[in-house]
């Protein structure tokens, strides 16, 4: 399988040039369900928005949906095919394995996702991207989620594959690169998930068509949310890598250690997983031994490894920083990091977002008894935009302005927005999540289209800061849209009118991969003393907010 | 070498580590333990503790149950306002049976602060969720399993159901009530 | 240089081997989360 090898004149990488073309379809395919997730998440949140009350019951429902689908499956993931070919072809200088395998499974997604749309706006659909059963879907929507997964399962298998052939031609000496360490890690999970969905939707096509008479629901949950949840494992490992890919883009920053980092990855590959128990732990029939264990990701073992990570991608930075000379006090470094560069702020708020409001909110629903405290109510989406939507989103949306030049080959347009979208969708992202979370805390629901009960019999009465919160949740959220979708917009003109750039030196054979020679002498180690007040501030804070919602839990009712 | 090509060493897992970075590892570490202690500690020393007693059940069962405590127990009928569902007020210590079911929580209850009950909760049709407020304590309810939980009030005063699992169009109008003495 | 005829770590050949990670991933969660799980569910206790 001949194919050339184009050497990128502004960042020195080399594109294998059929893995780049499908690394531009499934980021463009991406970035469309972004788009159409934004446009539904315009209709959510005005209709969440107590004083609007936009859309009637239906449309919400339908409309969350449809938010929830794109958003969370086929705009994720799309992004992450690109994201595993980057990882594996590029940074090891190797040709992808089997381009023609991995296009069916480009198309099998493209259909896929097209379907569960068609599904989903033809009404009749409307059940969440959970499609809890004995809730029943159109055979059509499920039809499409399975194919998805189908397609996303092969661009897996391609990304080991391209390991193998790199192993096999020799492209690189020694390890593979940390990033593509984080890359496989994110596979692997998603081999995982993408079994477990078809575990569970397989069965549930057939149900929906007729074929079964009735699907367990405890069972249900437990299987949907080894994919659910174990697709949210994938983001955290891919947005992770992502980190490292920046820091190392923008300062030339060098893991701080190895071992320490793909030690991390390791307790992620054992043990992330198991946090699909999460979603089960205010459910009957799975005991509180399953629920201890799976809960703690084991022992907390994953939290350890975010913790590092947490750690070890601003120390890498400090270190590099400190190399060049910003020396001064604790924080130099920081301050006088790259903030208008967007690839850079974007990592920076990513980072700091999941950590101190994904991380912390996580690990205390995540703990069995806590988990009664938020079940179910809004609190769990405002925990999940801080990770999937800060965290991973506008990870993603940074790695992109660096892309855009060098895989698009096209100049990024308005660079004076480029400078402040991250700080408008990365903040007002920050505020959507704190609010939510805040109304969660008093109780109100997720899912919910009217927290005033209109036509109930019983309605109850929130309180007025629980209105106050979901207000501020509209605010904030039409603002966050508004900075995600001037990035879309930014992006797409980019791409369609945008400067266009040189291509570079196209050639026949790969360029292999080679260490350095060994010099022996180490270069003088750099210490991280601000990274480590740092860490040590989110630490204090983990500890406060952790044990203040044990103590609310003690007020409750007694329940044994 | 950075992140994104091969460790410039051939063995790194020899590496020294960076001495803050040691630290911090070995802080998380028992961070996590404690983490860890902290849900085992809750079960054996806590008050609030999910229970874990579940049986199989079916619809037909499950109504016949609640409807056995409702003729027994039922001390009026409801207002309008409470859409006229039987108000069952059992004895201290018993066994109490709520339906969910689209889209009314059904009966409802009053009961005596500090004492404990056996709730019994199970669904009708689709999922639907147990959110008692202002309280805020939530639980999954399902179809065909039958849960069991003990619970005792320690406040008294006017409590809602709210149903915080999606369950269609009707969702927002599934609120049911519980009264404390 | 000496370094060169070392012989590698057992955990770096771990890391290092992309099969194995795959097949330590995919069981463990199987285990302890999917068939654990399921085993409760499925041995519950029929109502009286
Ligand atoms: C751009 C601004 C966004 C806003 C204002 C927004 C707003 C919201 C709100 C208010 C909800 C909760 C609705 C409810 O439960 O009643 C929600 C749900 C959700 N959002 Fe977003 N969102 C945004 C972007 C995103 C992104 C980028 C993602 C994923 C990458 C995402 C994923 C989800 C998911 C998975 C749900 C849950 C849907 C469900 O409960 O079925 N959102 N969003
Ligand atoms: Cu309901
Ligand atoms: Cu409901």
């Amino acid at each position: 399988m001949a194919t050339t090898y184009r050497i990128c004149p502004r960042s020195g990488l080399q594109f294998d040039t059929a893995a780049e073309k499908l690394m531009r379809w499934n980021a463009v395919a991406g970035v469309l369900a972004l788009l159409l997730g934004g446009i539904m998440a315009l209709g959510v949140i005005l209709t969440r928005w107590p004083a609007v009350h936009l859309l009637p019951a239906d449309q919400f429902y339908l409309a969350l949906t449809s938010h929830g689908v794109n958003m969370l499956l086929f705009w994720i993931i799309f992004f992450e095919m690109a994201v595993l070919y980057f990882a594996s072809s590029t940074l090891l200088h190797c040709r992808l394995a089997t381009p023609k395998i991995a296009w069916a499974g480009f198309w099998l997604m493209a259909i896929g996702a097209v379907m569960t749309n068609v599904a989903i706006f033809q009404g009749e659909s409307s059940v969440m991207f959970t499609s809890y059963v004995p809730m029943q879907a159109k055979p059509h929507f499920y039809l499409g989620l399975i194919l998805f997964a189908v397609g996303a399962l092969i661009g897996c298998f391609v990304f080991l594959g391209t390991l193998v052939v790199a192993k096999a031609e020799k492209t690189y000496e020694g390890s593979i690169p940390l990033v593509t360490f984080g890359a496989l890690t994110a596979a692997i999970i998603a081999i995982f998930t993408i079994a477990s969905g078809a575990v569970i939707l397989i069965p549930t096509l057939l149900w929906s068509l007729g074929y079964i008479r009735e699907i367990d629901t405890i069972m249900y949950r437990i299987v949907w949310w080894a994919m659910g949840h174990s697709s949210q494992q994938i983001n955290v490992s891919a947005h992770v890598a992502v980190w490292y890919a920046v820091a190392a883009i923008v300062f030339g920053a060098k893991p701080m250690s190895e071992k320490v980092s793909r030690s991390a990855f390791f307790l992620y590959i054992l043990f992330l997983q198991l946090a699909s128990a999460h979603h089960l732990l205010s459910d009957p029939g799975v005991g509180s031994e399953w629920k201890v264990v799976n809960t703690s990701y084991f022992m907390y073992f994953a939290v350890l490894a975010s913790m590092i990570h947490g750690m070890t991608v601003p120390g890498a930075i400090e270190q590099a920083q400190r190399a060049k000379g910003y020396n001064k006090g604790l924080f130099e470094w920081l301050r006088k990091a790259p903030w208008g560069n967007p690839a850079f702020s974007s990592m920076f708020l990513s980072l700091v977002g999941f950590g101190f409001l994904g991380g912390i909110s996580g690990v205390m629903m995540g703990t069995e008894q806590l988990n009664l405290l938020i079940h179910n109510t809004i609190y769990v989406p405002g925990h999940f935009h801080a990770t999937v939507v800060i965290g991973t989103t506008l990870a993603f949306m940074g790695l992109t302005y660096f892309l855009v030049p060098v895989l698009f080959r096209r100049e990024v347009l308005f660079p004076g927005f480029a400078k402040l979208q991250p700080y408008l969708f990365g903040l007002s992202m920050y505020a959507v999540a704190l609010v939510m979370m805040g109304a969660g805390t008093l109780g109100v629901s997720r899912r919910h289209w009217d927290m005033a009960f209109a036509g109930a019999g019983m309605a109850y009465e929130w309180p007025g800061a629980a209105y106050l919160m979901m207000g501020l949740t509209g605010i904030a959220g039409v603002v966050a849209i508004i900075g995600g979708g001037g990035w879309i917009l930014q992006i797409v003109f980019s791409l369609l009118f945008g400067k266009r750039l040189d291509e570079g030196e196209t050639r026949s054979t790969p360029i292999p991969l080679t260490l350095p020679p060994q010099t022996g002498a180490h270069a003088a180690h750099v210490g991280t003393p601000g990274t480590m007040v740092l860490a040590l501030v989110f630490l204090v804070s983990f500890i406060l907010y952790y044990f203040v919602n044990w103590k609310y839990l003690s007020s409750l009712w007694g329940m044994a | 070498m950075s992140a994104i090509s091969p460790p410039a060493e051939r063995i790194w897992w020899k590496q020294p580590i960076d001495k803050l970075e040691f630290i911090w590892i070995a802080i998380a570490f028992v961070w996590s333990l404690v983490m860890f202690v902290m849900m085992v500690y809750w079960h054996i020393a806590g008050g609030q503790n999910l229970s874990n007693e579940t049986y199989k059940t079916t619809k037909e069962m499950f109504a016949a149950k609640t409807q056995a405590v409702v003729d027994k127990y039922t001390v009026r009928t409801g207002t309008d306002a409470e859409k006229q569902f039987p108000v069952v007020k059992p004895p201290a210590g018993s066994d109490i049976y709520l339906i969910g079911r689209l889209w009314d929580w059904w009966p409802i209850y009053e009961l005596e602060k500090g004492k404990t009950y056996k709730l019994h909760l199970s669904a009708m049709d689709y999922m639907h969720g147990f959110s008692l407020q202002p309280q805020n304590i939530n639980i999954q309810v399902h179809p065909n399993y039958e849960h069991v939980v003990k619970i005792t009030p320690n406040q008294s005063g006017t409590y809602s159901i709210v149903c915080n699992e999606y369950c269609g169009i009707g969702h927002h109008t599934m609120v049911g009530r519980i009264y404390v003495k | 240089m000496a370094d060169q005829e070392e012989r590698v770590p057992v955990m770096q050949q771990v890391l290092d081997n992309h099969f194995l990670l795959l097949f330590l991933g995919i069981t463990i969660p199987t285990v302890i989360y999917v068939l654990w799980g399921v085993m409760e569910v499925a041995n519950i206790a029929v109502a009286r």
